[in-house]
């Protein structure tokens, strides 16, 4: 309800803006001129909405798969965490976005070039959550799988990751969040398909309302993708702080 | 359940950040008999129970048991908090050992330690779902699945109201029996009610005292004239 009430606010003032200020259609169109652009491209806008949705969902497979490995590995090998935590952090201080022009380079116009920029931009958050996680085991639970003679890998399959799962799915979120940025940043620089091909295009023949469109289909898609993967999450890890329900 | 062992604890020595905790520290636990360690806090009673325990490696000294067979895999330990995982069941929680050890769990033991300790029920229960004093219940049940001659408990009924901890002491007494028990505790009444004997540690570096030993056999009732006095004898020991 409250986003209801959110987005008819903001629909009531760009209608305003469009109406009562000199802004030429070309710099701002209308709120009905952008829904018509709906209406006339739907086609257009749906196939390439596919394409970028494939992207993001793939791009969020094998990111998250990828940084679950390297915080698994991490946790149980010390010495690889010695070595690869500070490349990682190092591989923060790259920025990705300057990376899509040599990804374009290197892995072509199709979708490929796309799922590594996501998997690139949301590697860090996933591995990054999943291993804090690992590493702030509560020292208790620890003590006590010591005392039953639990094996260091056993501890970490039936104790470990399961604690660090709650942090694991803040990083999630974050991915989830940022996903789209990787997939549309990746198809600016180059691309044959795509809400940001789209975008682009639209942007080249100054048709702003079509470039609009695509935009609130992109701003629908991320919001209903983080909304389910929220919903998943709580419902899947409910022992984490946020997603408790019933007595306590 | 293999005979319980006697446990000796010979001389030992902690230090840390260049501190002594406690030096040429002796203490005899009897097979089969409950001890109750008092002491301030910080004077290294977790310390030692852990160091029992093999969490902790002491600076000099050992702990050995009168079968001369190694301690490993025969302690059970209970801590403060009930330690009860939050994504497993309750039964899930009191088969955890066999799990971690990869091991075939035994739901049907299970089963019978929460009918013990009254929580059947309760057994697909998310450990959310309990009261404070039904969780240590379940730690009860968790610590008695592991079958081990030896317990160590450092303070595990402190968070619990009075009602609800003189309920699990006498819980713990009963189905403690047989085991050679160390248990660590702030409460001079609960250390009086349930242990053979007592042992108080006080000082820096801390020092053992005499083994206070209470008449009866425990749990000992709340009103027992013997435990009130020796009650009152420890508070005036502590307040030193």
């Amino acid at each position: 309800m409250r986003g209801v009430i959110t987005f008819a606010v903001f629909l009531i003032v760009w209608w305003a803006v469009t109406q009562f200020c000199p802004v030429p259609p070309y710099m701002l169109p209308t709120p009905q001129s952008v829904a018509a652009a709906l209406v006339a491209q739907r086609n257009l806008l749906f196939d390439n909405t596919l394409v970028t949705l494939a992207e993001i969902l793939l791009g969020l497979f094998f990111g998250t798969l990828l940084g679950a490995l390297a915080a698994l590995t991490m946790a149980a090998l010390p010495p690889v965490q010695r070595w690869l935590m500070p490349v990682l952090v190092l591989s923060q201080a790259i920025p990705v976005f300057a990376l899509a022009p040599l990804l374009v380079l290197w892995f072509g116009f199709g979708m490929t070039s796309k799922i590594i920029m996501t998997i690139l931009v949301i590697f860090f958050p996933v591995t990054a959550s999943l291993a804090d996680g690992l590493r702030l085991t509560e020292p208790g639970w620890l003590d006590m799988a010591a005392a039953m003679n639990a094996s260091r890998l056993s501890a970490l399959c039936h104790i470990r990751l399961p604690a660090a799962l709650p942090s694991f799915a803040s990083g999630l979120r974050v991915a989830t969040a940022l996903a789209p940025i990787g997939a549309i940043i990746g198809e600016w620089v180059g691309a044959s398909s795509g809400l940001g091909y789209v975008m682009i295009n639209a942007n080249a023949r100054i048709q702003t309302d079509v470039m609009f469109a695509a935009l609130f289909v992109l701003c629908v898609l991320a919001v209903l993708l983080f909304t389910i993967v929220d919903r998943a999450l709580r419902h899947l890890i409910y022992w984490a702080p946020d997603s408790r329900r019933g007595v306590s | 359940m293999s005979p319980c062992p006697s446990l000796y604890v010979q001389n030992l020595a902690l230090h840390y950040g260049g501190q002594t905790i406690f030096e040429n520290l002796n203490l005899t636990i009897q097979s089969g008999q409950l001890v109750a360690l008092l002491g301030p806090s910080g004077v290294g009673k977790t310390s030692l129970l852990r160091i029992i325990a093999g969490l902790e490696v002491p600076y000099a000294g050992q702990v050995t048991a009168s079968d001369h067979a190694p301690l490993s895999g025969r302690i059970a330990y209970m801590a403060q908090q009930d330690l009860l995982l939050p994504w497993a069941r309750v039964i899930d929680n009191v088969m955890l050992g066999a799990k971690l050890r990869g091991m075939k769990p035994e739901p049907d033991r299970a089963m019978n330690l929460l009918e013990r300790v009254g929580l059947a029920e309760r057994a697909k229960a998310l450990p959310t779902e309990l009261s404070g004093g039904m969780r240590q219940r379940v730690a009860i049940a968790r610590t008695l699945y592991e079958a081990r001659p030896i317990v160590l408990m450092d303070e595990p009924f402190s968070a619990l109201d009075a009602i609800t901890r003189t309920k699990i002491q006498d819980l713990a007494a009963e189905l403690l029996a047989g085991c050679t028990t160390l248990l660590i505790t702030h409460d001079p009444m609960e250390a009086c009610r349930i242990s053979h004997h007592l042992v108080v540690l006080t000082g820096a570096p801390a020092r053992l005292g005499a083994p206070v030993e209470v008449p009866g056999i425990p749990p000992r009732a709340p009103d027992n004239l013997q435990v009130l006095q020796t009650q009152a004898d420890l508070l005036r020991m502590l307040a030193q």
